[in-house]
């Protein structure tokens, strides 16, 4: 890019009117799309016939339909939970663990009590147990941020892969269906959360719960505290916020909503707990709390997008041969694309010559 | 029970040679202050590009391949696409100013999988495993050194019995370490990670470090990748055996304090908790417990070193931070 060049130089721009701003974002979509034909053109299949495979395969359908609101429910309450983190510059990378770790909170109720509750107290249940796991997960690192200053990035991180080969531990132990499968068995029929339109119920519950976010981050004091420590910590000490609290309060809040993630993944979608479970939800969801400017609205539409390349490539594969990694490259593409974009919405450039001019 | 030490410290190196790669790339991006979090991305580019580039040279070569060449090939490509990879990652945090959380993260979904995508394809292409023929697998694997030395006992076995790729590791972290801690332009670099805002007042083009160091780091990260497909997983393309490898890179960075030499026993210390399970099967612990103990101590060490007030064993100050000159 030319701003490389000392003719240019760069400052910061603040006042875009929206209709530009949604114009740079359209065209870094459409730049992604272009640079996705090319991956296509590789694999020797016609990207416009491609494209329209994956859109009549993911909403094409009504199964298909059903599917991409499937793939979409984790993605969006996960990237819920990160949104509220990442408004106080929490970097909270952990969704994946969290998530995990929901599951295993659940799975815990499903395996023991599965068979001696009823339905909807062990759904309860189970739904307590994930929320409370993922809390917890999410309050680790949040205690030693707030008391040493740990790295929360690479913490959680961490805490991902431990959660991971913690639930690959159960699978292959103690929670092991037939010896030696490394399997658990499915969890009995009072476990899984009933099916509303033909999709887990979780999916209601998630656009609730895109409001609550909303109202939450916007018109509550908490989220206010939040918003003010994300722009200055030296602010809310003055202000005269307990720091450590606010952001251990939060980090619980958006690993517990992690949590429940777990909880309708495990007993909803797959009606057991395995150690690939969260299956990197957690990591995509926090390129789309990014992307979305941590709007829960915005995160709803690209949470839904993703979903539709994902579902759509799996039809792609069977339908073309393309090999259904694509979607990732594609998501990928579209990711680094928007998230180049914001620079042409944040900064601008200006010519030397022009300024010389004035 | 009888515990080969020597087999069990043997296959640790061993194991631990492609977190050698990965970890002092990361290390140098790191210092630049740039937290590339893409190593997982990269490492499968590198796996996917090196393993390519033997593939088609064995197959356009024919008989006549020469088997030194197609290594060659395979680190030039696996780093050129390590290289291409952070390009892009420098190109969206140091020009564009993108948060180089996501744009680490986003460009780990991409290169995942560009390596998936290229191994798939090359699978559809052949029909089957991509193979290169034995003898070349053989340079892969095999010790570069003449026969009296590793026939020398036990030291032979000990040192001089690795492939080629652990000699060249050391080489490269000792030249960073060398590059880093001995010369002027180390110094600059140290400078840009820890408080650009400061090396650039001093004259030092920020932009121009920063590009170098994740560029190059990036590369030799993405060799990594190459090093595990070509001598761990046999020269045969293995998604899932990969997949975690670049995370443990990123862990084993904190793990040394951000230093490359400490990368060369981190590295091995690493491999061996990853292989040790397999030759060393502790009765109490279960094997998948084993497995995240690299996991467990990193973030001790982390936590070990946010406690501690020493000044020299904290992260680079402006990781992670991107820098416009106006925000000063």
């Amino acid at each position: 890019m030319e701003e490389k060049t000392p003719l240019i130089r760069v400052v910061k721009n603040e006042n875009l009117s929206k209709t530009k701003i949604w114009c740079i974002r359209l065209s870094a979509f459409v730049v992604a799309i272009l640079l996705g034909c090319l991956i296509f053109v590789i694999c020797g299949a016609n990207p416009i016939a491609a494209y329209g495979e994956i859109i009549k395969g993911a909403i094409g359908k009504s199964t298909g339909i059903k599917q991409t609101i499937k793939i979409a429910t984790p993605l969006l309450g996960a990237a819920l939970a990160l949104g509220l983190c990442f408004k106080m510059k929490y970097w909270n990378c952990g969704a994946e663990g969290q998530i995990t770790m929901g599951a295993l909170g659940a799975a815990f109720f499903a395996i023991n009590f599965g068979t001696k509750l009823p339905s909807i107290p062990l759904l309860l249940l189970m739904c307590v147990g994930g929320v409370v796991c993922g809390a917890v997960w999410g309050l680790i690192p949040a205690l030693f941020k707030s008391r040493w200053n740990t790295n929360e990035t690479l913490f959680t991180l961490m805490l991902n892969y431990i959660a991971i080969g913690i639930v690959a531990w159960l699978q292959g132990g103690p929670w092991e269906g037939k010896p030696g499968s490394q399997i658990v068995p499915n969890f009995p029929k009072a476990a899984v959360l009933p099916k509303v339109m033909g999709i887990q119920c979780g999916w209601i519950l998630i656009i609730l719960l895109v409001f609550v976010m909303f109202f939450y981050m916007n018109f509550t004091k908490q989220g206010y505290e939040i918003a003010v420590l994300g722009e200055s910590e030296n602010t809310a000490r003055y202000a005269g916020m307990n720091v450590g609290k606010v952001i251990i309060r939060t980090a619980a809040i958006s690993g517990g909503i992690c949590g429940l993630v777990g909880f309708m993944v495990a007993s909803g979608v797959n009606q057991t707990i395995y150690s690939g479970i969260a299956g990197g939800v957690g990591f995509t969801a926090i390129t789309v709390a990014w992307l979305a400017q941590l709007n829960p609205f915005a995160m709803t539409v690209i949470a839904f997008l993703l979903a539709v390349l994902s579902k759509g490539s799996s039809a792609l594969q069977t339908a073309m041969g393309v090999p259904s990694s694509v979607s990732e490259i594609i998501k990928g593409i579209l990711l680094l694309c928007l998230l180049g974009c914001e620079f042409f919405i944040n900064y601008k450039m200006i010519l030397r010559s022009k300024k010389e001019a004035k | 029970m009888n515990i080969n030490i020597i087999a069990i410290i043997k296959a640790a190196i061993l194991s631990g040679a492609p977190l050698l790669y990965g970890t002092s790339g990361e290390i140098l991006t790191q210092k630049s202050g740039n937290m590339n979090l893409g190593v997982e991305g990269l490492m499968f580019m590198g796996g996917a590009f090196g393993l390519c580039g033997a593939f088609v040279y064995s197959n356009v070569a024919g008989a006549n391949a020469i088997p030194l060449v197609a290594v060659i090939i395979a680190i030039i490509c696996s780093f050129l696409a390590g290289v291409l990879g952070s390009l892009i990652f420098s190109f969206l945090t140091i020009t564009l100013k993108a948060n180089q959380n996501v744009t680490g993260l986003a460009l780990t979904i991409f290169g995942t999988g560009v390596g998936q995508f290229v191994g798939e394809l090359m699978r559809i292409g052949v029909g089957g495993n991509v193979s290169i023929p034995n003898n070349m697998k053989d340079v892969f694997a095999n010790s570069p050194l003449p026969a009296f030395l590793r026939n020398i006992p036990v030291l032979g076995e000990l040192l001089f019995s690795y492939n080629m790729f652990v000699y060249m590791g050391i080489i490269i972290v000792v030249i960073m370490w060398h590059f880093l801690n001995k010369t002027r332009k180390g110094l600059y670099l140290r400078a840009v990670g820890e408080s650009p805002a400061t090396a650039d007042a001093a004259g030092i083009n920020v932009e121009k470090y920063r590009y170098l160091a994740t560029c190059i780091g990036g590369g030799i990260s993405a060799m990594g990748g190459m090093v595990y497909i070509m001598t761990i997983s046999g020269c045969v393309w293995n998604h899932t055996a990969l997949s975690g490898e670049g995370w443990i890179a990123v862990a084993l960075v904190i793990f040394c304090f951000w230093r490359p030499l400490n990368a060369l026993w981190g590295s091995v210390l690493f491999g061996a908790l990853s292989i040790l399970y397999l030759k060393l099967p502790i009765p109490f612990l279960p094997t998948q417990i084993y497995k995240i103990v690299p996991y467990i101590a990193t973030v001790l060490v982390l936590i070990f070193v946010s406690m501690k007030e020493n000044r020299e064993d904290q992260p680079p100050a402006g990781l992670g931070v991107n820098y416009f000159r106006e925000d000063r």
